[in-house]
């Protein structure tokens, strides 16, 4: 009984137009309808020869065999065409329904219903399937090469040293120091006789400097950035927490490991109290940042006029970790040459001649101040063993960087 | 400052088992840095012995060499006490002669393993030496013939060569030129292993006299001692003692007379510089005092020199003689028929030496000590060690008279507060510890109640403030004791707001596709040339260099352009087929306002004296430079590459200001190095920020850069300063957009910017965004026209716009432009 009203249901429904979504129909349905669809002769309108049952019948699986054949979309439409279009014969058939006497028509009537029923149902079932074959035809045929180039825009890339400078600084203000800047072209004074740099200290011949023309100017191409760091004593009222990335210049020949222009970064603190203890620990903190974990700093006795007691400080070889021996253990290890240490700047506590000409009490304040070139630090981070790279330009070298260190 | 382990050895008993490498870093860490070892014996391996040659027969061989077949004395060295039989080629030598054999086991440098082997029809067992073949270098092919009283036959051989003798090089830095010399470098090496040192300028000397050659000194600042001591009779001839040859040679000296030597061995050895005068040569007195304007002289190389007044000089009566302390005069130079000398051992005034080193771009070993500091005490010993060494080695007689103008200067007491060096090292160094250390260098100390009185030894005139003492002290208690500490926590800012945009622009325009470049700011004519730039372009007046790295590029830049340029044809030049590049750096413009102020450093200059020095710097404003060149899209599967233009140059500009908040104005503008109707003018209101384009033809070619490239200057200092801070969040409306087309045609002078400003202000607020999508030029629009479609859609804040209104607004903007720019719709 059940069965039996679902299959009046679903004979009335196929009166209604073919359509909808093939995805979302039933397939029990179209099953069904086959079974209703048998031939059935108990009844014989005899005037119209297309209404006899033979002919519908007939018609009907002229329909369905076409239908079957359809092997894509387009064959589907023209079999559409010809067997449910306004010519079919099964529409032709329909429209002789009218003609019949009145008894006749209902029996005529439920036989061309129930073929063009069987006859739309078929094409729905076989849209879908022929639907989802094309679907899956078009997603093999778009297949494409992923793995082809991606090169159309050229990438852009900083420079190492502003993306190196600039986590250099990033280490330091997360400190709480501050990044300090000046200019390159620098009054003779604050590059040398405010740092203890007299006119006719031995050490200005440590420093070959480019002097602006003419030479009585008192103007140089800063050779350092030490005067960044009066400039700082000069305006500021400590406690000074700075540090100094810029570029400065020597009359170096330009080689390998020599360049006339080049990058330092300088530290300078002054606060109460300050003494070489806590030079020590903030330079063990930058190279820990810099280079890892455990690797720390020694300090050798030295000599810049700007600081007093004066330090070297080397830095543990971050590749062999101060043992000296490449990987295998049998060689020295190339970034260090087998020292297990890396000479990495200069450093000190601030003269205290330094501060009286920069205006800070030096019974009150005390300071250190630090200092090394970025390109070399650069060098050795990241193994690059021609200093003239940074300063070519060739794009090849700078992409290899990215945006940032 | 070089010297072999040896010589330290002499004045300092160290401890036998320490090691080169131990004695230098121990010497490192004193502040005394090692540069090298040199290890002369290294790669050789014994046995290597002196023999004695017993026989040795001539045997001529077929190929045409004559090679001599020898018997060696080589003692016990080859176990049976027998004589040796070796064959060598060599014919320098003699039987009797004491030679240097290595037997076979030994290896010689370059893995050259030596055992008995066949040859010459001899079975040879070892090999007569050459120093070549033992790595001391040597010019001549001839075996090593040593002094008959070099040692006995089967003696070690490494010592009597030197080959056992490590050479440390030291880099000493200005404060510590007392370590220039043997005497300075053992006695630091004494205080590292707490050894016994023996000073060599400690001797008896015979005193002044007054009976010496007649001495007057007319400027004692400038030469505050002079000794002078006569040698006579001594042989021109006479050879350097191989030691002492060895010695020199050690230090990196070259070793050119008896003489010569003896000065040079002395002044390494004590550290004061010695210059020796031909005595026969000299007329009358020596005095020293300052030249006169004027004056010249024909120093030891060779140079006739320009003297200043402020030049130390020392004369006779002939005239000048030489640049004290720096440089003898070739007048009374010692020669090799030089048989008497006149010794000047004298103290000069460092400020002197250095200004007059640096004058006449003289540097010398005896300069380099001068300029530094030498110790004004050891004058009288360091002459009397040359007397004693020319006597020894040149048969010579010392003269009666000992000449000794002057007394050294008094070293100056410096008052040091105990407790100022564990503040300052941050290592707990207590009082006692301070004294011991300050003795331990060379002070005098004397204790006050609250304060040291420490008297620097006279060896050290760097030491004169307290931190000068405290630094004595920490490298005595050792740099390694310093603790690691952090500073106190400071309540920083952050970066600044420069900092940060500048950060912000970088990343964009790499975002954008461009690389930065780092490049040299030096630039000169030729390269303003290049850029077409008129002669009288404000940005050919640059500050100038006076020792320039080349004369072509004496100039510091006024533009970014020409690096930037280099870099683009330099990367095209290697291959790529594009590039874009930036750079921000900064330029510098000449103010001419005279030179910049030298104040004292006694104190702080007041904000009066800061601002007129900042005032006389060039202004260094931060450029921005984009260079675009060649292909900025590549070809490639999916079609068509796209080659760089002026629109490219606008666009990276326009993005720029965009991201900053700024609204940029576009327009025309005629400026080199861009192609004069090609180039736009970048401005913000009244700020003009710089320029972009396509550069002139002959800028491209001048640099070798493909057809069309553009470029962008401008001044990112302005462009910084009307960024704006605090964005404004924007309000939406969800309401529907209503989207209207227009095409205007215009003149093809008017500007596209103003047609769109026209329809802009004529739609007023019901506008949401304009957007010209196509520019059309042809027949249909007319000669002289052209055609500009704009896409305006409309949105209201509150309400979806009726067809009425929007047309109605689309009608009113297209008469303002029809006003403004005679604007025709089409």
């Amino acid at each position: 009984m059940a069965a039996a009203s679902a299959r009046a249901a679903n004979v009335r429904d196929l009166t209604r137009p073919v359509g909808g979504n093939p995805f979302t129909r039933d397939r029990r349905t179209f099953l069904d309808l086959l079974l209703v669809s048998g031939p059935n002769t108990d009844y014989d309108p005899v005037e119209v020869s297309t209404l006899q049952p033979e002919e519908v019948e007939a018609a009907r699986d002229a329909a369905l065999a076409a239908i079957a054949e359809a092997s894509d979309l387009e064959a589907l439409k023209q079999a559409r065409t010809d067997h449910a279009g306004d010519r079919s014969p099964l529409a032709l058939a329909n429209r002789e329904i009218g003609a019949l006497p009145p008894q006749a028509r209902k029996d005529a009537g439920q036989r061309i219903g129930q073929a063009r029923g069987a006859v739309n149902q078929a094409f729905a079932a076989r849209q879908t399937v022929l639907e989802a074959e094309q679907e899956e035809r078009m997603l093999v045929e778009e297949i494409v090469d992923v793995t082809l180039p991606s090169d159309r825009v050229p990438t852009g890339a900083r420079h190492p040293i502003t993306t190196g400078s600039e986590l250099i600084a990033d280490i330091f203000v997360a400190m709480g120091w501050e990044v300090a800047e000046g200019p390159v072209l620098e009054a003779e004074w604050l590059n040398f006789d405010a740092l203890n740099l007299g006119p006719d200290h031995p050490a200005r011949t440590m420093q070959d400097t480019f002097w602006t023309d003419p030479s009585d100017d008192a103007m140089v191409l800063r050779t350092h950035t030490s005067p960044v760091q009066a400039r700082t004593m000069l305006t500021r009222t400590p406690p000074i927490y700075v540090v100094c990335p810029g570029r400065v210049f020597r009359t170096d020949e330009y080689d390998a490991t020599h360049s006339p222009v080049f990058h330092q970064v300088e530290g300078l603190a002054i606060d109460e109290g300050i003494s070489m203890a806590h030079l020590k620990g903030t330079l063990d903190h930058f190279a820990t940042q810099m280079f890892g974990e455990g690797i720390t700093t020694r300090f050798r006795p030295s000599y810049f006029p700007f600081t007093e007691p004066s330090a070297e400080v080397d830095l543990i070889c971050f590749v062999c970790r101060g043992t000296g021996l490449d990987g295998a253990g049998s060689e020295s290890c190339r970034t260090c040459r087998g020292e297990g240490w890396i000479e990495w700047g200069g450093c000190g506590v601030v003269n205290p001649r330094v501060l009286a000409a920069c205006g800070v009490d030096s019974e009150r304040y005390s300071g250190f101040a630090f200092g090394m070139g970025i390109d070399r630090t650069l060098m050795f981070r990241h193994g690059v063993e021609d200093l003239r790279g940074f300063f070519e330009g060739d794009i090849r070298f700078t992409t290899t960087f990215g945006s940032d260190l | 400052m070089k010297t072999s382990v040896s010589w330290i050895k002499d004045y300092v008993d160290l401890p036998a088992d320490v090691t080169t490498e131990q004695l230098a870093a121990r010497l490192t860490a004193l502040g005394l840095k090692l540069e090298a070892i040199e290890k002369p014996g290294d790669q050789i391996t014994g046995p290597l012995v002196i023999g004695r040659v017993l026989t040795m027969e001539p045997e001529p061989q077929k190929n045409g060499k004559t090679i001599n077949w020898c018997t060696v004395d080589v003692g016990d060295a080859n176990g049976t006490g027998e004589p040796q039989g070796i064959v060598c080629g060599a014919h320098n030598f003699a039987p009797g002669d004491l030679v240097v054999c290595v037997l076979p086991g030994g290896v010689l440098p370059g893995d050259f393993a030596i055992s008995a082997r066949k040859t010459y029809g001899h079975l040879s067992a070892g090999m007569i030496c050459s120093s070549r073949e033992l790595g001391l270098g040597g010019d001549h092919d001839g075996i090593i013939v040593l002094p008959a009283d070099a040692g006995e036959p089967g003696q070690d051989a490494f010592a009597v060569l030197g080959l056992s003798d490590e050479v440390i090089e030291f880099e000493i830095n200005p404060d510590r030129a007392y370590a220039l010399s043997l005497r300075g470098i053992a006695r630091d090496a004494a205080l590292a292993f707490d050894a016994p040192f023996r000073d060599p300028a400690a001797r008896e000397v015979p005193p002044a006299d007054g009976a010496g050659h007649p001495v007057v000194v007319d400027d004692p600042t400038g030469c505050p001692v002079f000794v002078a001591r006569t040698v006579s009779g001594v042989d021109p001839a006479a050879p350097t003692p191989d030691w002492m040859v060895r010695r020199l040679t050690q230090a990196g000296m070259r070793p050119i007379s008896l003489a010569v030597d003896v000065t040079n061995y002395v002044m390494l050895e004590i550290g004061r510089p010695i210059h020796g005068y031909d005595a026969d040569k000299l007329t009358g007195a020596i005095r020293v005092r300052r030249a006169q304007a004027g004056e010249r002289l024909t120093t030891l190389d060779g140079t006739d020199r320009a003297l200043s007044p402020e030049d130390l000089v020392v004369t006779d009566d002939s005239g000048i003689i030489g640049l004290g302390g720096v440089m003898g005069g070739e007048s009374t130079e010692l020669s090799s028929t030089t048989t008497r000398i006149l010794v000047e051992s004298a103290h000069w005034d460092a400020t002197s030496m250095f200004r007059t080193g640096k004058r006449h771009k003289l540097t010398s070993e005896a300069g380099k000590r001068n300029e530094r500091g030498v110790d004004p005490v050891v004058c009288e010993a360091a002459a009397d060690r040359v007397v004693e060494l020319l006597i020894a080695h040149g048969g010579g007689t010392a003269e009666q008279g000992v000449t000794v103008v002057g007394t050294p200067p008094a070293a100056p007491s410096i008052t040091i507060a105990y407790d100022l060096s564990a503040r300052i090292t941050g290592i707990e160094i207590d009082a006692d510890t301070v004294v011991t250390h300050l003795e331990a260098v060379g002070c005098t100390v004397v204790r006050e109640p609250e304060t040291l009185i420490a008297t620097a030894p006279t060896w050290r005139p760097d030491l004169t403030d307290p931190y000068d003492l405290v630094e004595e002290v920490a490298r005595v208690v050792g740099y390694d004791q310093v603790p690691s500490v952090l500073p106190r926590e400071a309540a920083g800012r952050g970066l600044s707001r420069e900092q940060r945009l500048r950060r912000r622009i970088g990343r964009l325009l790499a975002g954008a596709g461009c690389v930065e470049v780092i490049s040299f700011p030096f630039v000169g004519d030729a390269t303003f040339d290049a850029l077409g730039l008129p002669s009288d372009d404000l940005l050919r007046h640059a500050v100038r260099i006076a020792n320039p790295i080349s004369s072509e590029e004496p100039c510091y830049t006024t533009t970014l352009l020409p690096g930037l340029l280099k870099a683009a044809a330099r990367n095209i030049g290697r291959g790529a087929p594009g590039v874009s590049l930036f750079e921000t750096g900064s330029v510098a413009f000449p103010v001419d306002r005279g030179p910049a102020p030298i104040f004292g450093v006694d104190r702080r200059p007041d904000l009066d004296e800061l601002a007129k020095l900042l005032e006389t710097l060039p202004l260094q404003p931060l450029h921005l430079a984009v260079v675009l060149a060649g292909e900025s899209e590549r070809a490639g599967w999916w079609g068509e590459g796209r080659t760089s233009g002026w629109a490219d140059a606008i666009a990276v500009s326009r993005r720029l200001a965009d991201d900053l908040g700024v609204e940029l104005e576009v327009r025309s503008a005629v400026r080199e190095p861009w192609h004069p109707g090609r180039c736009a003018r970048l401005s913000v209101g009244d700020l003009v920020l710089g320029h972009a384009g396509e550069l002139h033809p002959k800028v491209c070619k001048a640099f070798g850069l493909p057809a069309r490239s553009a470029a962008v200057e401008i001044d990112l200092d302005l462009l910084m300063r009307v960024a704006v801070d605090v964005v404004t969040g924007p309000e939406l409306s969800s309401f529907p957009v209503a989207k209207e087309d227009v095409a205007l045609v215009v003149d093809d002078s008017v500007a596209a910017v103003d047609v769109g400003e026209a329809l802009r202000e004529g739609a007023g607020e019901l506008l949401e965004s304009i957007r010209l999508f196509d520019v059309y030029t042809g027949e249909q629009v007319g000669e002289g026209r052209k055609s500009l479609a704009f896409a305006l859609r409309f949105r209201a804040v509150d309400r979806t716009l009726t067809e009425e209104e929007t047309s109605a607004v689309r009608d009113s903007a297209v008469a303002v432009a029809a006003e403004r720019c005679g604007a025709v719709q089409r």
